[in-house]
């Protein structure tokens, strides 16, 4: 199962890191992708000023679902202010699979519901 | 039904790797026969002109043109006169003409209108817009995951329209129409239908529908885009006010004030789409050659087809009507541990351009507890054997992308 969209989207699909929640998170969103209603919600702990740890949930499509896999993935000991300027390119390119424009949004998600996420964090 | 396949040029393309590209997407938008693209050409490089007022013989025949469209639309539904004709952008527009010129200046608080829970979001959409304006109650019928809807306990009194889709462009399901249109009558209340599903696949005859407004879309029936219908009766274009105002729709012009044309000139303001025209009534013509009731009938056996290959693979489950009787060959399914978007993504690696979301039709997503679904949808050039080799690649599918 990797021919579609490649080995890293189809195993962080089989395989999600940090998918579950917190039972009191520090910060928290959820977004949808108007083009399909797909929804990822995540949930941050924070400590002095970085994120310690976070976890994702929701029902999507393997890229979204990789997607925020990898993300989160990313995110432990990382400054708030460094992880509200991740770039999505940065993402984009982790998932090491070419995306047709429509599916950019998928890719998307993720990262978009973490900044919300740290627009409302508490500094 | 003979074999329309070399008619439709698109038809014709192979994907990278040398495989017939295979089109199940012809709910969104249909592909056009040779006639349709050649009509609209010859019209712009030999007729091309502005419509009506003119006096000189490119005017004269761009107006014929339109007005031939107009009466060629009029045979395709069985209406009285061409005058009953409108032409719009589309069946978006098409409703909303009917929304927002017809029901809300006359809609009073209190008033009711009825609409179903499978109704594509262009169906929706205006009613809750003119619900909100005019303090009208929007009341929705429930549909059952087969597709089956129950519009008559709902229509009383104080019910003045009722809006149904003729087909859904979900589950495929042919609504009861005769049925709901004979109970709105019997309770006063005029019927809209949206015709969008319908128009390519079932003869439309207005007078046996029972309806008072009836929309569709050029582009789902062979035809071009930007060139919807809408079907009125007489009485109900004439209570209708134009959306738009401007040149083409007027008998006498002061500074001050205006008077208009009858209908259906009063409700098409401004240049008129009309080569698209053209291009619908070739559609329309290569249609009436076929026959409706051929057409008709092999997207019937398609239907059974690809309900029965397509509810024999392993994880899919089929929406709508179990049946071809009260269905066309338009089908919703899920395959069981996948999202829809990664289940089209790989088709279209396979050369199958299929649809997957919701469709435009989000109450009904909610309804059946989905995010969305796949959907294969046909037309009169789609074969038997297409529908196998969709079914061929689910069947790869579950391998790939489900859980």
């Amino acid at each position: 199962m990797s021919s579609l969209y490649g080995a890293v989207v189809a195993e962080h699909f089989r395989s999600p890191r940090n998918r579950g929640s917190f039972p009191a998170p520090d910060a928290a969103s959820e977004g949808t992708n108007p083009l399909c209603g797909d929804r990822i919600r995540i949930e941050l702990r924070i400590d002095k000023g970085r994120i310690a740890a976070a976890r994702f949930r929701g029902e999507a499509c393997m890229v979204a679902i990789a997607a925020a896999s990898l993300l989160t993935g990313m995110l432990e000991g990382l400054p708030l202010a460094e992880a509200a300027s991740l770039p999505d390119e940065r993402l984009i390119a982790a998932l090491e699979t070419p995306l047709r424009p429509s599916r950019i949004g998928c890719a998307a998600l993720a990262i978009q519901v973490l900044r919300a996420a740290l627009a409302e964090a508490p500094r | 039904m003979r074999d329309v396949r070399g008619d439709f040029p698109l038809l014709s393309r192979r994907t990278e790797d040398g495989r017939p590209l295979i089109y199940l997407d012809s709910a969104a938008t249909s592909q056009k026969p040779r006639v349709v693209l050649e009509a609209m050409q010859r019209f712009y490089e030999w007729s091309n002109a502005n419509v009506r007022r003119g006096v000189h013989r490119l005017a004269e025949e761009a107006t014929a043109a339109l007005e031939d469209a107009r009466e060629a639309v009029r045979r395709f539904v069985h209406a009285r006169a061409s005058e009953e004709i409108v032409f719009t952008r589309g069946t978006t527009e098409s409703i909303n003409l009917v929304a927002h010129g017809w029901a809300a200046p006359r809609l009073r608080p209190g008033d009711e209108i009825v609409v179903t829970e499978l109704e594509h979001h262009s169906n929706l959409l205006p009613w809750q817009r003119v619900a909100s304006k005019t303090g009208a109650t929007l009341r929705i019928a429930p549909v059952s995951r087969r597709g089956e809807v129950d519009v008559e306990p709902l229509i009383g009194a104080r019910t003045r329209l009722v809006a149904v889709s003729h087909v859904s462009n979900v589950l495929g399901a042919v609504l009861p129409l005769v049925r709901i249109a004979a109970c709105a009558r019997a309770h006063g209340a005029a019927v809209l239908v949206d015709a969008a599903q319908s128009a390519p696949h079932l003869p439309l005859d207005v007078g046996a529908l029972g309806c008072d407004f009836l929309a569709f879309s050029g582009h789902k029936a062979l035809g071009p885009t930007g060139i919807g219908i809408l079907w009125g009766k007489p009485e109900r274009l004439a209570e209708t006010e134009p959306l738009l105002t401007g040149g083409g729709m007027v008998r006498e012009v002061f500074a001050d004030r205006a008077t208009y044309l009858e209908p259906p000139w009063k409700l098409e303001a401004g240049t008129p789409p009309i080569a698209e025209a053209v291009g619908l009534r070739a559609a329309i013509e290569y249609l009436e050659a076929i026959g409706m009731d051929a057409v008709r009938a092999h997207d019937r056996r398609l239907a059974a087809h690809a309900l029965s290959r397509l509810s024999a693979v392993r994880g899919v489950e089929v929406y709508g009507p179990p049946g071809a009787e009260s269905r066309i060959a338009l089908t919703s399914f899920s395959l069981r541990g996948a999202h829809p978007h990664d289940v089209a993504a790989f088709l279209d690696g396979q050369g199958i351009c299929v649809r997957a979301g919701h469709h435009c039709a989000q109450p009904l997503a909610r309804k059946l507890g989905i995010a969305g679904t796949v959907r294969a949808s046909a037309c009169l050039y789609t074969t038997a054997e297409e529908f196998d080799v969709l079914a061929e690649a689910l069947d790869r599918a579950r391998g790939e992308v489900a859980r």
